[in-house]
């Protein structure tokens, strides 16, 4: 090192060790820069760019949706507090300008402008080898496929180059929905069939670490854990050109780091933050806060009813009036949810999901109840929680347990680590458990198929068995299909009806999605995924 | 000299052996199937199985075993499934990070702890005494991320002297060519003041709260240690034949003195290593601590043998310039080697 380097490295150190204590000066192009950025700090960030690969988590979820395009997507309507929410019933061409429904299929026109990041045309033949990924790659994709019946790959049809045919298996109402989730992405099929291996005859170790799409951002960087970013596709023909040019995604674990982010003014959004956060800077008011109930979704109390004595009816309403719900309202969401107990005594079921039942908390109703079914004494039991969504789920089982010893019901409580959480799940073991479903379809039917009915699937947690509510499940999914809305409302209700009077499940209340941002950043829509859609969102 | 490397070497092979073996057994009896954990929310049971097939997880465990040693030796750690990446490429990106935070943690804390402690052992009982004794028994009782947090709150929220807790650099540069992946040195070589600027001032919080965490052992032993030497005869002699106060301390005393220090100094900078788990979390750090949590808790097996496997070969190649540095101060010790 030459004397004048090393004089330099010195004072450059000196200025450095300097610096904490002087306001940082900022140069004008950083300035612009961060004018176009979105900064957005998040617990966890994604583990595979590529929503049809291995075991993607959800922020990889948020990923695919804003740099692939699917055929068809969800118009905007106005959700609650004016929030911008997803339409469930109005659709809109992504990458297909035209949508035409037939009796047993649907015919897709493709836009002729789009594009992929590297610039080859999208076409028919990317369609539908993206669609046929989704239903052979197996795991998550091909499961969510398969619940809008798109099973196979034969059902996909090329008709020409801009013409795509999607063939039903059979009539059901979802397959045109479950064509707008984020698993029909479309993919990049020449790029990543040149990148494929015999091995991995989808490319997916390809498509994991980078975006093979036409979508409006594409990720130029990616540090697994670190950050994730993302720029602007200037060519993108879908939509108009979102307004936010690079979008800086940084994982902070620690949420109070994420918060004092947020108050500085150095992170644009955040959310996974608990909820007594949520709830102060709502409260102090400088920042802006979205909360909005999940879609289709519910957190419950489980009861396992293959054993006693949850396999007992009276028992299982005992413990639905036994629920401490308000206190869970107040103590453990700090209002940031929407209760799902105390409907009035007189009204009628709706046709809608999910909705309140009639249960309050009441004690002495519990104990008469409990005294009935031969447990005036009460029993010993065990009540089971996924420790990642700790947050939430360790007051409310703390308070449950409470409210249980007043019955003489005495609880064990069993933290299960969120890696073996599911694996729990799917024993079917748990005799009392806390969870959330909640589905990407918000269609009743769908809920009470994958929650309540007779075939058992991994969200049936309480093994709950009814020839009555399949009758009435697959009734309503028949209707439905074939429109029969008189049919589909009476089966809707007699399904909702039933669920509650045997309570297999208390519902306790659909969860809220929080967001906080700061106030300069507007666009923020709700998506039945819950993720961001960068594509709406402006800066200042 | 070489000799006494090789040897050392040579017995740290079979640790290393007994290391992969417990660490491969130990991942295996977590709680937990990372098949189900991976095949996300909506999974089937055949789905689970799905998964499982392609991990790999459904062979016998003793084949496992043999794929996964046999992996080893070429080189190849596996795959973390968390993250989605080859883990021996995730560490060698995440090492340089944590080794630097945690030496300037230690160096700040050596510059502080030593001559408070060489202060204080001069002057038993007095002010600097009772101070040396109370900061390093309040640094030491905190925990390293009640520190991070109080740290960050005061120089960040509160004051905002200090830049967002957002890993090694500000958001809006972008790290330098990576030489030897400490950011103050590549900054440096790559001439980018602004940058390195930037890379300090991120260090300096995340490096004062290891260091306020350390200061304990190694300003007590360095005091009582030095206690020790002052009371020898050779000191008396030394004083009595009229050197100067300074002569005594410094080259006689402290030098004899520092041979406890420097082997307080290899188990502080292991234990510094445990503790910036905590505090990459605080400060969004990405070493190779946060990265091992991570992967615990969701039962990713890979990086966390290759974790535990790294954190091996490192306190074996610490002890190894431990006693080399033995040999460098104390001319006995390298008689005996």
């Amino acid at each position: 090192m030459k004397r004048r380097d090393f004089l330099k490295s010195v004072s450059g150190l000196a200025a450095g060790a300097a610096l904490p204590a002087m306001p940082q000066v900022v140069s004008q192009a950083k300035a612009d820069a961060r004018s176009e950025t979105l900064l957005i700090v998040s617990e966890g960030g994604p583990n595979n760019l590529d929503i049809h690969g291995v075991g993607t988590n959800v922020p990889g979820y948020e990923v695919s949706w804003n740099c692939y395009d699917r055929l068809i997507s969800h118009e905007m309507k106005s959700g609650p507090g004016g929030v911008p929410y997803y339409d469930r019933d109005k659709f809109k061409g992504e990458l297909a300008e035209d949508m035409k429904i037939d009796d047993m299929s649907v015919t897709f026109k493709l836009r002729k402008n789009a594009k992929f990041h590297d610039g080859a045309p999208v076409t028919a033949k990317d369609v539908k080898w993206s669609l046929d990924r989704a239903v052979s790659v197996g795991g998550f994709p091909t499961f969510q496929m398969s619940a809008g019946s798109l099973t196979k790959p034969e059902q996909f049809v090329i008709v020409d180059d801009a013409t795509v045919r999607v063939d039903f298996a059979k009539k059901d109402r979802l397959t045109i929905p479950d064509l707008a989730v984020i698993v029909p992405c479309v993919v990049n099929s020449e790029l990543v069939k040149k990148n494929a291996s015999e091995k991995d005859p989808w490319g997916l170790e390809f498509t994991k670490q980078q975006t093979a799409g036409s979508g409006a951002y594409k990720v130029t960087k990616w540090t697994a854990g670190t950050e994730v970013v993302m720029e602007r596709n200037e060519d993108w023909a879908c939509g108009p050109l979102p307004k936010i040019k690079r979008v800086i995604w940084r994982m902070v674990p620690q949420a109070g780091n994420r918060r004092a982010l947020l108050e500085r003014g150095d992170a644009d959004i955040s959310y996974e933050l608990p909820f007594k956060d949520f709830q102060e800077m709502k409260a102090n008011g400088k920042l802006n806060v979205v909360s909005l109930p999940f879609s289709n979704g519910i957190q419950y109390i489980g009861m396992n009813v293959t054993k006693p004595p949850f396999d007992n009816p009276k028992v299982r309403q005992a413990m639905a009036y036994a629920m401490p719900y308000q206190k869970i309202m107040d103590a453990v969401l700090f209002g940031l949810g929407n209760p799902m107990f105390g409907a009035a005594k007189d009204k009628a079921t709706e046709v809608a999901w999910p909705q309140p039942t009639k249960y309050v908390t009441d004690m002495d109703k519990a104990k008469a109840l409990l005294a009935e079914a031969g447990y005036a004494n009460g029993f010993e039991t065990t009540i089971s929680f996924d420790l990642n969504f700790a947050g939430v789920n360790e007051p409310l089982c703390v308070l449950v347990q409470e409210s249980l010893a007043q019955l003489g019901i005495k609880t064990t409580i069993n933290k299960v680590p969120g890696a073996n959480w599911r694996t729990e799940l799917n024993k079917k073991e748990m005799p009392l458990f806390t969870n959330v479903f909640s589905g990407w379809l918000d269609y009743p039917e769908y809920f009470f198929y994958w929650c309540y009915h007779g075939n058992n699937s991994v969200f049936n947690t309480m093994s709950y068995k009814s020839p009555e509510m399949d009758r009435l499940i697959d009734g309503a999914r028949t209707a439905a299909a074939t429109g029969d809305m008189a049919t589909y409302d009476t089966d809707v209700k007699g399904f909702v009806d039933l669920a509650f009077a045997e309570v297999p499940r208390i519902p306790l209340y659909q969860p809220f999605v929080n967001v906080a941002m700061q106030k300069n950043i507007s666009g923020y829509q709700y998506w039945f995924h819950r993720r961001l859609d960068y594509r709406a969102m402006a800066k200042g | 000299m070489l000799t006494m490397i090789g040897k050392r070497l040579m017995f740290a092979i079979p640790s290393l052996i007994g290391v992969v073996i417990v660490t491969f057994l130990l991942t295996r009896a977590l709680p937990g199937d990372p098949a189900a954990y991976f095949a996300g929310p909506a999974a089937t049971k055949e789905a689970v199985e799905q998964i499982r097939k392609k991990l790999g997880l459904d062979k016998p465990l003793i084949e496992q075993f043999f794929r996964y040693t046999n992996d080893l030796a070429h080189g190849d750690f596996g795959n973390s499934l968390t993250t989605g990446q080859p883990v021996a490429a995730e560490l060698r990106n995440r090492l340089p990070a944590s080794a630097e935070l945690t030496l300037l943690g230690l160096i700040v804390s050596i510059v502080i702890a030593i001559p408070l402690g060489v202060l204080a052992a001069t002057r038993p009982g007095s002010w600097i005494d009772h101070l040396c004794r109370v900061t390093t028994t309040a640094g030491v009782s905190l925990p390293v991320f009640f520190t991070g947090l109080v740290l960050v709150y005061f120089f960040y929220f509160r004051l905002g002297w200090s830049p967002a807790p957002l890993g090694r650099l500000d958001v809006f540069y972008s790290a330098p060519p990576t030489v030897t992946g400490f950011y103050l040195i590549d900054t440096l070589v790559a001439r980018d003041f602004e940058a390195f600027r930037s890379a300090l001032a991120q260090l300096i919080l995340p490096a004062v709260t290891l260091a306020i965490f350390s200061l304990a052992p190694i300003a007590r032993m360095t005091r009582a240690s030095m206690l020790a030497v002052l009371a020898s005869e050779f000191v008396r002699t030394a004083r009595a034949s009229g050197l100067s106060p300074s002569t005594v301390i410094v080259t006689y005393a402290f030098r004899n003195a520092m041979l406890p220090v420097i082997t307080t100094l290899s188990m502080v900078f292991s234990f510094l290593l445990g503790a910036n788990v905590l505090v990459e979390k605080v400060f969004a750090w990405p070493g190779i601590g946060s990265y091992a949590v991570e992967a615990l808790i969701s039962s990713d097996f890979a990086p966390v043998q290759g974790f535990v496997l790294t954190m091996a070969v490192m306190y074996v190649l610490l002890n190894l310039v431990i006693d080399i540095l033995y040999g460098v101060i104390d001319p006995r010790v390298r008689l005996e080697g």
